[in-house]
């Protein structure tokens, strides 16, 4: 009896210290994951605006159904020209705000008269769905100043960007949660 | 002829350079106009992070009281609707640990990817927690479990012999998602991670019917996402198996009613076993030593086996998709092209490189498929070895692995009914 009893008093301090191991060897290793490379820094993700392609995938692989990508406008980088390709369908009838000659399918970009023959172009947020069709005209004829973002109010932060997995340039990166845009910057305030 | 004009200067530049953001209209200097600035939304503030954690930290600890401490069914479903509402519902799925085994593995295989404190500690705290008092993460905490937990309503006995095999499936799904977070590929688990579409309301329409086939089958399988394909699950079964203080279903003395094996929706409890003979004995005792011998045959039968998927498991990543597909328009296999190619050739980066970069994921294909291989073999020997090791229980148990500790059970056992006080047993045994 004596003797069973060592025994099981011996087994279960066995398994006791597994178990302390087991939990030292966990928590060891997470910590040194995570110390590593100094990584206290949250991560978000983010899309570098040099890679992109405005292929449209951004509208329509997002889990959400309004995407978390929208257009930004680089001011700074602008042209102001009054022919925007990133406003205006190619060929329009006019070159005036009338809808059959705007690019955005949600009519999202605001065209605003400043200086002759400068015009000023302005996104409303609300109504961007980010399908890149005015990055595209921008792009492929203007100074690229319209430009796609990852909007940080609206990311999820899935463990894996749906839209990183469908990106075909492969723009898609995390990036530190404190400095979370790529931005595109012009002459004027770089 | 305006527009004749830029497109005719935009086919030109174009043509010399292909590199994004040319000046090719100079900013104006105005002379009264302020430039708008542009809004720029913060990423979601860190406060949040330590309350995710804090709810999980807490959830694991309600739970843990509620299924060992309390033994109270009731207590843990209000933590089960809690914790959906809180990890699911409200918060949207990520980061969990499930996904997080790939955060970690890529953490461990790619030197550039530094895993954040959040997810270590989303990843290993209930895995500490199960190495002492089993699965009450699964309990009750995690909002897959919990959402299938929720609407296991009319569960079917699964045969033994099928719950077991379909429970292989999940060490499967982990290896390939380790292996492909490893290689910097894809996140599989994540990819197809059924629920996260209901919990955000919303999502591609793939992912809302598989997470409503889950839920309609979680009717009548109690848990099928659990058993037989959760990979944190499977990691959560084997610690569990050495937990200390894991969930009993008699509160002393068993009476052997078999009222709780009936009662577990999850096939979880286990019969007590008649004595053995000595004749089976010793067979069992051969057998388990043809195992012990032929385990490390499967591993490396595994290995050889799992080279033959480097093919396969390297086309998993972007990468070599995008170099065979680039090679393939070049030598014109194929017409037209796609979006990669198209953005890969104005992205002015080189074949060569794109090669190499190709060719280095093949390499490593090759070590990821062996392993993949080997590690099949270790799980199919593991279970023969289970399977061959006869256990002694004089009592109904719950199967450690396989015990999600829902707490389901103590309710159904008449040993606890007269320990709340609310049936007698009969004067003979009290």
């Amino acid at each position: 009896m004596d003797e069973k009893e060592k025994r099981l008093r011996r087994r279960a301090f066995l398994g006791d210290s597994l178990r302390v191991a087991g939990a030292l060897g966990i928590g060891g290793a997470m910590a040194a994951l995570a110390v590593r490379k100094g990584s206290d820094e949250k991560l978000v993700w983010q899309l570098e605006p040099s890679k992109c392609i405005a292929c449209g995938n951004c509208a329509t692989h997002c889990v959400l159904d309004e995407s978390a990508v929208k257009c930004v406008h680089s001011f700074s980088m602008c042209g102001y020209c009054d022919l925007c390709t990133g406003y205006f369908r190619p060929q329009p009838i006019a070159l005036n705000s009338g809808a059959e000659n705007q690019l955005c399918p949600t009519g999202a970009i605001q065209r605003t008269f400043v200086e002759d023959p400068y015009y000023e172009y302005t996104i409303e947020r609300r109504l961007c769905i980010g399908c890149g069709k005015c990055v595209k005209g921008c792009n492929a004829f203007g100074n690229g100043s319209l430009y796609l973002q990852v909007q940080h109010d609206r990311c999820q932060n899935c463990n894996e960007c749906a839209i990183a997995a469908a990106c075909p340039a492969q723009a898609y990166r995390r990036v530190p949660a404190s400095d979370p845009y790529l931005l595109k910057v012009g002459p004027q305030q770089g | 002829m305006r527009i004749a004009w830029y497109s005719g200067m935009a086919v030109m530049l174009l043509a010399t350079s292909t590199a994004p953001a040319v000046e090719r209209f100079p900013p104006p200097d105005f002379s009264d106009h302020e430039l708008p600035r542009t809004e720029m939304p913060a990423a979601r503030a860190e406060l949040y992070e330590y309350l995710d954690l804090a709810v999980l930290g807490i959830g694991l600890g309600m739970a843990t009281h509620f299924a060992i401490g309390r033994r109270s069914r009731r207590g843990l479903f209000v933590v089960t609707v809690v914790c959906l509402g809180w990890l699911g519902f409200w918060r949207g799925g990520c980061i969990c640990p499930i996904g997080a085994i790939q955060n970690v593995s890529l953490a461990l295989f790619e030197p550039g990817y530094a895993l954040p404190w959040s997810v270590a500690i989303v990843f290993g705290l209930p895995l500490v927690v199960t190495l002492f008092f089993g699965r009450t993460f699964c309990a009750a905490v995690c909002p897959l479990g919990a959402i299938q937990e929720l609407v296991a309503l009319r569960p079917v006995k699964v045969p033994l012999w099928l719950d077991q095999a379909l429970g292989l499936l999940a060490y499967v799904y982990l290896g390939l998602g380790v292996i492909f977070a490893a290689t910097g590929a894809a996140f599989i688990i994540c990819r197809y991670d059924p629920f996260v579409a209901l919990f955000r309301l919303g999502g591609s329409m793939n992912l809302l019917v598989l997470g409503a086939s889950f839920l309609v089958a979680g009717v009548f399988v109690g848990r099928p996402y659990c058993r037989y394909l959760c990979p944190y699950g499977a990691i959560l079964g084997l610690l569990s198996k050495v937990s200390k203080w894991h969930a009993k279903i008699p509160p002393e003395e068993c009476i052997q009613c078999r009222l709780c094996e009936e009662a577990c929706p999850y096939g979880a409890i286990r019969e007590p076993t008649v004595a053995m003979q000595r004749q089976t004995r010793q067979q069992g005792r051969r057998r388990l030593a043809a195992v012990l011998i032929a385990l490390p045959l499967f591993v490396a039968g595994g290995f050889w086996l799992g080279q033959a998927l480097q093919g396969p498991m390297a086309k998993v990543h972007p990468a070599v998709r995008l170099a065979e597909r680039v090679h393939a328009e070049s030598v014109g296999l194929v017409s037209g092209t796609t979006d990669a190619s198209e953005a890969f050739r104005t992205s002015g980066r080189s074949l060569t490189e794109l090669d190499r970069e190709a060719s280095a994921v093949y390499a490593k294909s090759y070590w990821a498929g062996g392993w993949f291989g080997a590690w099949m073999g270790l799980v199919i020997g593991g279970k023969l070895l289970y399977l061959t090791v006869r256990r002694r229980r004089a009592e109904y148990q719950p199967d450690r692995a396989s015990c999600v500790s829902c707490g389901r059970c103590f309710w159904y056992c008449p040993s606890e009914q007269a320990r709340q006080g609310w049936v007698q047993l009969t004067p003979g045994r009290q």
